[in-house]
């Protein structure tokens, strides 16, 4: 009986009988601005378990998709004052505590000459901790997707544009999902399945 | 009312406006009107194609010019630093030198691919990931220096703020500890910003290459990216952030590495103006750099029409703009050293470097970054990228002689004459520095070999079809004919 659920295809076209553990139905779409109009029809609809996948960015469609703004500057900050924070701490607990060193005659406790220091690793800290937060928030590094067992996706990277709706949706519907992308004028409606 | 708004051909325009309308038209960022497959095919068989006879040639020269270097460093660490040319009046002479000519050369690509974003100058989509690998290779190359001047490279490690059982600590009040934290810092967060703009070029490159090795290289370095639209919010942000904290970063390396040189008290060092006097020649240097790769990349892989004309036209644009920025420099370093009265400062500027035994490395520096460079006003000579890639040349090895004058010079005749003394360079400084262009070229040359050298989604991003609310220009001979505006035919 697993043996055969595993040869069942995890791709066929809307139309035939379901894949396995159904993850999505999934639709192609021409161009930036189809896949802009088509977004903002779904986010009316109410969906919230989906997403449009293009070739590069396109601007708006954030917006379009009723999305929130990204919550990556606040990563940005964090790591900005942790870094600064912790860079105080060890700059000045070496400096005036744990290693106090006369050289030059300098205080022990320099703020102005410690500024370069804790600039440079607030920089670092901050650096490092928005792209954690990017990764993080996009679900990054991932080894595998769904979406790439479907040939027709390789193109997502190049020239074409995909709008994928989810069955954990709670307004997904195989019939009438698949209608509506294909109202919207999605082409190469496909069901999507998952592995296990 | 139409469709469209009415271009210039359907609302009868007079000539001498029609004229000026096209004259203030902005040139495409991709010419020809290549559309976003024909971007990323051209861009991709850069990579696919086998690779052509000249890279093997460059790169075998590169390799052997880098083992230059290799055996420079060997026998300097083996025997002493005392196989330069360095003695007690100059302490420091090639080492440094080189060290900030190629950290300037580094800045110049954070200044234009994060400056440029950030102040939506969208043509810098076109080079800015050249830049960006300008950076790392070049800081790459300045890291070397002063890790090995410290003379005994195996006690480095005591830079590094690791607790130790030596009972001693690094002197965070010290300028030469800021600027190990500025080099690592530097070369560290120009490496994130790179990669993180690299990874969706990553991902269309997993989706293209057909070898199993490439495939799983690419699949590896973009990290499972998909260009979901949630997605890119997300990174569309963090390449935001990272921008502006490259900015700020490029801005506290330059002052750092002046601060080197400006906290001391040594004539012709002891100046404010050393901030924006370090970061103006960094950018200056940098650019001629860029262009000096962009033109023979541009036409080998012909891509002419991505890195266009304009593009080498506005780079040389900055170069000029920099180079009248170093000449107001100069001059107001004089200009100081006669206001500011000390005997010391004027007998630097006013004796030691138009007078002095260096005079002729002063005139030099004048003629190459501020005389040769004045070309640029002509449109023709900026529009020839052959004759400017020529004409780069000479400013960037006029960068060079300008740290040269400011660090030998100034320290050869410092206040004591008795100290005063001439440098020298060694075959080993000499090898070492020709071998740190193996360097770069050698990882330039393997970076182009291996990565996308133009940033193929945000080149697509700019292109005018990428806008969602872009309607495409109705040409008078397609308009159609029942529309209420008069429509000339012709």
């Amino acid at each position: 009986m697993a043996d055969a659920v595993a040869l069942r295809p995890l791709v066929v076209p809307v139309g035939s009988p379901l894949p396995p553990n159904l993850y999505a139905v999934a639709c192609e779409f021409a161009g930036p601005a189809e896949v802009y109009h088509a977004a903002e029809k779904i986010r009316d609809l109410g969906f919230k378990w989906w997403d449009c996948y293009t070739p590069y960015y396109v601007h708006g469609l954030d917006r379009a998709m009723g999305q929130r703004k990204s919550f990556v500057p606040w990563f940005t900050l964090a790591g900005g004052l942790g870094g600064l924070v912790g860079a105080f701490l060890l700059v000045v607990i070496t400096s005036v505590w744990v290693y106090p060193m006369d050289t030059q005659g300098k205080p022990y406790f320099a703020l102005p000459a410690f500024v370069p220091i804790l600039d440079l690793v607030m920089i670092l800290l901050s650096a490092i901790v928005s792209i954690l937060g990017m990764t993080t928030l996009s679900l990054l590094p991932r080894l595998h997707h769904p979406l790439w067992e479907w040939d027709a996706f390789m193109r997502a990277t190049n020239d074409k544009f995909f709008v994928v709706i989810e069955a954990n949706d709670p307004k997904f519907n195989e019939k009438a999902t698949a209608e509506l992308l294909k109202q919207l004028g999605g082409t190469n409606l496909t069901f999507i399945g998952d592995v296990a | 009312m139409p469709a469209f708004p009415p271009n210039a051909a359907q609302t009868q325009e007079p000539p001498d406006v029609a004229l000026a309308r096209a004259g203030l038209e902005r040139e495409p960022y991709v010419s020809n009107g290549h559309n976003a497959v024909w971007v990323g095919d051209r861009i991709a068989a850069v990579i696919q194609n086998p690779a052509p006879t000249w890279w093997w040639v460059c790169l075998f020269i590169a390799l052997g010019l880098a083992g230059f270097t290799g055996l420079g460093l060997i026998y300097l660490i083996t025997t002493g630093v005392g196989v330069w040319g360095e003695n007690r009046a100059a302490n420091w002479a090639w080492d440094i030198t080189n060290f900030v000519f190629w950290i300037g050369i580094g800045h110049a690509g954070t200044m234009i691919a994060a400056v440029l974003y950030l102040t939506r100058q969208r043509w810098a989509t076109g080079i800015n990931r050249a830049a960006e690998a300008m950076t790392i290779f070049a800081v790459m190359c300045a890291g070397i220096y002063p890790a090995v001047h410290v003379g005994r490279v195996w006690f480095a490690w005591y830079l590094a703020p690791i607790p130790n059982g030596n009972a001693i600590w690094p002197n965070f009040r010290s300028p030469l500890l800021w600027d190990v934290f500025a080099v690592s810092t530097y070369l560290s967060v120009s490496i994130m910003f790179w990669y993180v703009g690299l990874i969706p070029d990553a991902a269309a490159m997993r989706d293209r290459v057909q070898n199993k090795i490439g495939k799983y290289f690419y699949a590896m370095f973009c990290l499972g990216w998909r260009g979901s639209a949630r997605q890119w919010a997300n990174y569309e942000f963090c390449y935001l952030m990272l921008a502006g904290i490259a900015t700020l970063l490029v801005i506290s390396t330059c002052t750092v590495v002046s601060s080197d040189f400006s906290t001391s008290v040594i004539p012709g060092w002891h100046g404010t103006i050393f901030i924006p006097y370090f970061g103006v020649g960094a950018i200056y240097g940098g650019f001629c750099m860029l262009i000096i790769l962009l033109v023979p990349i541009r036409q080998f892989y012909k891509l002419e029409d991505i890195i266009t004309l304009r593009h080498i036209d506005l780079c040389c644009r900055f170069t000029l703009l920099m180079a009248l920025l170093i000449t107001y420099i100069y001059g107001m370093e004089f200009f100081i050293a006669y206001y500011g009265g000390s005997p010391n400062e004027r007998h630097t500027f006013f004796y030691d470097r138009i007078r002095g035994p260096y005079w002729l490395t002063w005139y030099a520096m004048i003629f190459a970054n501020s005389i040769i460079v004045q070309l640029f006003w002509m449109k023709k000579v900026r529009r020839n990228p052959w004759l400017a890639f020529c004409i780069v040349l000479v400013p960037s090895v006029g960068m060079w002689l300008e740290r040269y004058v400011i660090i030998v010079v100034s320290v050869t005749r410092d206040y004591l004459p008795s100290s005063w003394g001439m440098f020298y360079p060694t075959w080993v400084d000499i090898m070492t520095f020709a071998g740190t262009f193996g360097v770069f070229f050698l990882l330039y040359l393997l970076f182009i070999r291996f990565l996308p050298v133009i940033a193929i989604s945000e080149v697509r991003g700019a292109l005018p079809e990428a806008n969602p609310h872009h309607a495409p220009v109705v040409l008078a001979h397609d308009a159609p004919e029942t529309d209420v505006t008069e429509v000339h035919h012709g």
